[in-house]
């Protein structure tokens, strides 16, 4: 009688767990669809507005005629080789900016000395924008590969540094007193205190220099090039090949927001630990 | 058998043109085992004497001996537990524990095991600071301490921030632990019931300049019971004495 009792307890208990777990999955796909409600509804009227003739197809081509172009361009054209391209353009700058940022934040951080004659010269240069190098880097580089890639790393130097450097300062100082109670060499001081505490603010370093070198890339791209997603853009714009020019703002939109929530992927694994507000 | 000796330590800072003590011809004794309690009003540096105890603060005159040899820097033979439990956020309970020394040791991992059972947190091991209350961070704080064999263990005001439950339950678990380890401690507070209650000796300090004002021994067998007519008398006495300071501090502070 007893047993029976808990057995169907047991079965009672499973089957609501079930029901809780199948309404959390509801909600889930309920929340899903909230956030689809507003583009689905601009896309439709986007649609509507070219059908009905109101907006220029030249202007503003239809979402369909765009999704058309984009197959297109991927059978018949080469956008695959195009993407890649500017893949590695991307990929490549972003490494040797973010290496080079990452390193000598690191060194910075660390040493009074280094901070003294490296930050203030390096906090010059950080103020000249980007986009203000291009025709020295043009100059000096050429157009080729290595001006490109040089322009990117010049972006994705600076985030990182800034960031690195402000993290390492970051550190409580009310664990350094206890690494000292606790005898930590200095090793054990860099690898158990300062740079855990300091890698919120590298990841966040990470994430915005991966920002700025597809913000490079563009721009590396547009001051002239024969391949890569953003000649393609502005190949179009002399065409008046809109959609091209929609395909290609889109990719990287899309690939821009992958690889930040990539590095956000990361950044929840390693940060576990924190006690934030969570909103 | 003398443990911590400290010979007439005396601390100044200059405020403007004026020197300012913060400790003046400080000599106390502490016997091995002893659990010395310090009271004293807040601002009276019982703080800063354990700082300097400790090997944090070089900054005075005369001489601290640990174990006969003068102290010059910090170090694992003074274990420190700070008002807050100052644990590495990023460390699981384990790991803050070992900190610099290897889990993949065995010996350290078995006495990480222990000092865990000891502090009673077992299932926690693998827990997040985040995910600890006060006291049990507290804890953690403390057995960190002990794996490293401390000679002396200085506390400053470690229960100050917890609810009265919670401080009450942590003297019980501080006095098993100075039962079982026989760790010599020093205990500054501002709790006259929680200095009596620890105590074998309780030092009552004064203010401007930082003096030791008066020294009583508590001579009663543990557990002590704080309900009880001996433990009161006690009390008692460390009250008055403590208020002597305080009316000593009121006349000085008006310029009498």
């Amino acid at each position: 009688m007893h047993n029976h009792t808990t057995v169907s307890l047991n079965k009672l208990k499973s089957g609501k767990e079930e029901a809780a777990g199948r309404r959390r999955e509801l909600t889930n796909i309920g929340l899903l669809l909230k956030g689809f409600i507003l583009p689905v509804m601009i896309l439709v009227l986007w649609e509507l507005t070219g059908v009905l003739g109101i907006i220029s197809e030249t202007l503003l081509p239809r979402p369909s005629i765009i999704f058309f172009t984009f197959i297109d361009l991927l059978t018949t054209g080469n956008l695959a080789d195009h993407f890649q391209i500017s893949l590695l353009r991307a990929l490549g700058g972003f490494l040797l900016g973010g290496t080079l940022g990452l390193l000598a934040g690191l060194a910075v951080g660390f040493n009074k000395n280094v901070e003294d004659t490296l930050d203030p010269t390096l906090q010059m240069l950080r103020t000249i924008p980007t986009l203000a190098v291009i025709p020295l880097f043009i100059l000096w580089f050429g157009f080729g590969e290595l001006s490109k890639i040089l322009l990117i790393a010049k972006g994705a130097f600076f985030p990182l540094y800034v960031n690195t450097f402000l993290g390492i300062r970051g550190v409580d100082s009310r664990l350094f007193s206890v690494a000292k109670v606790l005898e930590f060499n200095r090793w054990k001081q860099i690898t158990l205190l300062i740079l855990p505490a300091a890698l919120p603010n590298i990841l966040l370093g990470l994430r915005l220099s991966l920002g700025v070198a597809w913000l490079a890339l563009v721009a590396a791209e547009l001051m002239g090039s024969s391949q890569g997603v953003g000649y393609l853009i502005m190949d179009a714009r002399q065409f008046s090949q809109t959609s091209v020019v929609f395909v290609g703002i889109i990719i990287f939109a899309v690939f821009g927001k992958l690889s930040d929530s990539f590095v956000r992927v990361f950044e929840r694994k390693l940060l576990k630990w924190q006690d934030n507000f969570q909103g | 058998m003398t443990l911590l000796e400290l010979n007439h330590l005396t601390k100044t800072f200059s405020k403007g043109r004026e020197k300012v003590h913060v400790l003046k011809d400080i000599s106390l004794n502490v016997k091995r085992g002893e659990f010395l309690t310090i009271i004293g009003p807040s601002g009276c540096g019982k703080s800063t004497l354990l700082k300097a105890i400790a090997g944090l603060d070089t900054d005075y005159e005369g001489d601290i001996r640990l174990d006969g040899e003068i102290i010059t820097s910090a170090s694992v033979h003074q274990g420190f537990i700070f008002q807050e439990p100052r644990l590495f956020p990023w460390l699981t309970v384990e790991k803050n524990i070992a900190a610099n020394l290897s889990l993949k040791d065995e010996k350290v991992q078995a006495e990480v095991k222990k000092l865990i059972k000891l502090v009673r947190l077992e299932g926690f091991e693998r827990a997040y600071p985040k995910e600890l209350s006060g006291g049990m961070a507290q804890r953690v704080a403390i057995a960190r301490a002990l794996l490293r064999k401390p000679k002396i263990l200085l506390l400053d005001e470690p229960f100050g921030a917890l609810d009265a439950f919670t401080r009450s339950h942590m003297q019980e678990a501080l006095l098993d632990i100075w039962k079982e380890e026989k760790t010599t401690m020093v205990f500054v507070t501002h709790d006259i019931d929680e200095a009596v209650y620890l105590g074998n000796k309780v030092m009552i300090m004064s203010s401007r300049p930082g003096t030791i004002q008066k020294a009583v021994t508590i001579d009663l067998p543990f557990p002590r019971k704080k309900t009880t007519k001996l433990f009161q008398d006690y009390r008692q006495k460390v009250m008055g004495e403590f208020e002597k300071v305080e009316e000593l501090e009121l006349v000085n502070s008006a310029g009498i």
